[in-house]
């Protein structure tokens, strides 16, 4: 892709393999010797591990699939039935229910590292709003998949979010209300709501695939962006992606998955709401309904606004404002560490993002309510006022000569080559 | 990007390649170590498929015999496959002893409650003390299709037993395979006749 080929077949069956269907090239030149810029630190390890989180969902949904019925009466207990009957089925769900939240762990940290970084920035705008996109697809995948346990839990989030399309009535007389009857295929949420989530929830973790595809395309023709933001200016500047980004990726791939193990053996339903272990019923409420954690930033916006319409627009907004962040972002520099004045209001975002979570959690009511309304404020005016007027305004620090500069210092005299590794037999390097 | 070319791991080889480094070590311990993994977490994925322990534990089944007269045969379901329990008579019990064990073409009894050699002999494929009883899994050996012979005006074959309308395989009144493709004589479920008129199954 963008950068000239050297891979050379040996055999001759990688010979005729190459003339006909160049797979084995395309493997070697995008993720064996592609140019990498030599500071990536540990935030960039998360693309690695982002994979393999949705390898890891997607091979432990087609065994649950095996098991799973997915109507009213037999949803539940199959759930039950899985937990305690099949082999391994209790480990193979708390892979999966924890793995979406260590799959949304890791999708933030990226996506905020994406932030600080500048790396939407041009070149990097397609690549940018494809991981937007992905992350609206695993939002909608990650409740359909919640909705199949047929819960309490479950089935009241289905309630609640597929009524937000009802406040379509308000634009016009009629439409929501036919909308969401669509959605249900009924009156209410119940058997064809189930099934049709559950044909969508299998289907979306492999769009979600190819969509991933398509990111990892947009990456490969500029390249990693990196943590001083300035572009690679020589073959200094990168080393090849295998041994050092494999090893570094796989490196924190280890450590993250640790911390999902520990979850899977010894914490498997902290993260989830006791309530989804009682059985749907479509005559009872639960005292007090919220959504798994890594939606209630958005859900604290939803409660924030007052009106219907006006919240349910608001809430689709919050991502939304994601896809234009390339174009509302003015500043000179990609990144935040250049930033003396914007870095304030970014780390301001992430806590605003954060506690948008904690209010999420508690009950819509007095002071919640109004911090709920003053976060949800700063989130908006972050993108909307801070980026543009903050990067106008800013005057960047100094930006080092080169990459290789911001690792082994300013320049010398006799010019530093890199050294990768350390005991090799020809010193000049490959220019 | 695209005028710059890169450096590959081929040209940093280390300086002596015959010695084993501690960089070998350290990538065959890692690999093998990730090796190991994968298979440990392959494991649970494949063994989920194997039977559950709700289908482990549906174990046995009574079948109360108290109805079932001379000549008349009837089928109940253990662990979801069709058991043949056939209420003989003595022309069918003559039948089946007057047989040498080398004209079979199985001579092994299949017969879960006996060991593993024992001979075809219509005692053995029989109940025990009670040679009038044949209870045996209704599964034709050779490809799994359920034989004839069970209900009145069935087609039995040559041998006033079973006949396969899959490919035709013929079983006696025993049970035995006599005729056709089938390799094995039906088998013989583990079962204990509890009293006279009752089976245990499994």
């Amino acid at each position: 892709m963008a950068h000239s080929s050297s891979y050379e077949p040996s055999s001759g069956i990688e010979k005729w393999i190459d003339a006909r269907l160049p797979v084995p090239r395309l493997m070697y030149d995008q993720f064996l010797a592609f140019p990498t810029p030599r500071n990536l630190n540990y935030w960039w390890t998360f693309g690695g591990i982002l994979s393999f989180m949705l390898v890891s969902q997607i091979a432990t949904g087609v065994v649950l699939a095996m098991h799973y019925v997915a109507t009213p009466t037999n949803a539940f207990d199959s759930v039950e039935h899985i937990m305690r009957d099949v082999n391994w089925g209790w480990l193979l769900r708390y892979t999966h229910a924890v793995g979406a939240s260590m799959f949304f762990l890791a999708a933030y940290i990226h996506t905020f590292r994406g932030l600080y970084y500048g790396s939407y920035k041009a070149p990097r705008e397609v690549l940018w709003i494809l991981g937007v996109l992905i992350l609206f697809l695993m939002i909608a995948t990650a409740f359909m998949g919640y909705s199949l346990v047929w819960g309490q839990m479950s089935f009241w989030a289905v309630t609640v979010i597929t009524n937000l399309f009802s406040s379509l009535d308000a634009v016009i007389p009629g439409l929501g209300t036919r909308l969401v009857q669509w959605i249900w295929g009924g009156f209410a949420v119940g058997g064809p709501t189930l099934t049709r989530l559950y044909s969508l929830h299998y289907l979306f973790p492999f769009v979600i695939a190819g969509v991933v595809v398509l990111h990892v395309w947009a990456l490969h023709i500029p390249g990693n962006n990196n943590p001083t933001g300035i572009d690679v200016k020589s073959a200094r500047d990168t080393v090849p992606f295998h041994p050092y980004y494999t090893i570094k990726d796989g490196f924190a791939l280890v450590l993250f998955a640790v911390l999902f193990a520990g979850f899977v053996f010894y914490a498997p339903n902290l993260l989830g709401h006791p309530d989804n272990y009682i059985p749907a019923n479509p005559l009872q409420t639960p005292q007090h309904i919220v959504p798994e954690w890594y939606f209630l930033p958005f859900y604290a916006i939803l409660r924030a606004i007052p009106n219907k319409l006006f919240g349910v627009a608001t809430l689709m907004g919050a991502i939304v404002v994601l896809f234009f962040v390339p174009w509302l972002d003015t500043s000179r520099v990609r990144s935040t560490s250049y930033r003396p004045i914007y870095k304030w209001f970014f780390w301001a975002f992430v806590v605003t993002c954060l506690v948008l979570g904690y209010l999420g959690s508690q009950p819509p009511e007095g002071i919640y309510l109004v911090l709920g309304r003053i976060f949800t404020a700063y989130y908006f005016l972050f993108f909307l006022l801070v980026m543009p007027v903050v990067g106008w305004i800013e005057k960047p620090k100094a930006l080092p000569g080169s990459i290789t500069e911001s690792v082994l210092g300013p320049e010398k005299s006799s010019p530093a080559s890199p050294q990768p590794a350390p005991r090799r037999r020809t010193p000049e390097p490959a220019l | 990007m695209a005028d710059t070319t890169h450096i590959t791991p081929a040209q940093f080889p280390l300086p002596d390649e015959d010695e084993p480094s501690r960089r070998d070590v350290i990538m065959i311990a890692a690999g093998g170590f990730a090796a190991a993994g994968l298979g440990l977490g392959l494991w649970p994925l494949l063994d989920q498929m194997n039977p559950d322990q709700s289908a482990l534990s549906m174990a046995t089944t009574e079948v109360d015999l108290t109805h079932v007269e001379a000549g008349q045969a009837i089928t109940v379901m253990w662990r979801g496959k069709p058991i043949f329990i056939r209420h003989r008579t003595d022309k069918e019990i003559e039948e089946a002893k007057a047989v040498p064990i080398d004209d079979l073409p199985d001579p092994i009894a299949r017969n879960a409650n006996l060991p593993d050699d024992a001979p075809a002999t219509d005692e053995n494929r029989a109940g025990k003390d009670r040679e009038s009883w044949l209870v045996m899994i209704g599964i034709c050996t050779h490809l799994g299709c359920i034989p004839k012979g069970q209900a009145i005006g069935d087609p039995k074959g040559d041998y006033d037993g079973w006949f396969c309308p899959c490919h035709g395989s013929q079983y006696d009144s025993a049970g035995r395979v006599r005729k056709g493709p089938a390799p094995q004589n039906m088998a013989i479920p583990p079962y204990t006749l509890v009293s006279d008129t009752k089976v245990k199954i499994g």
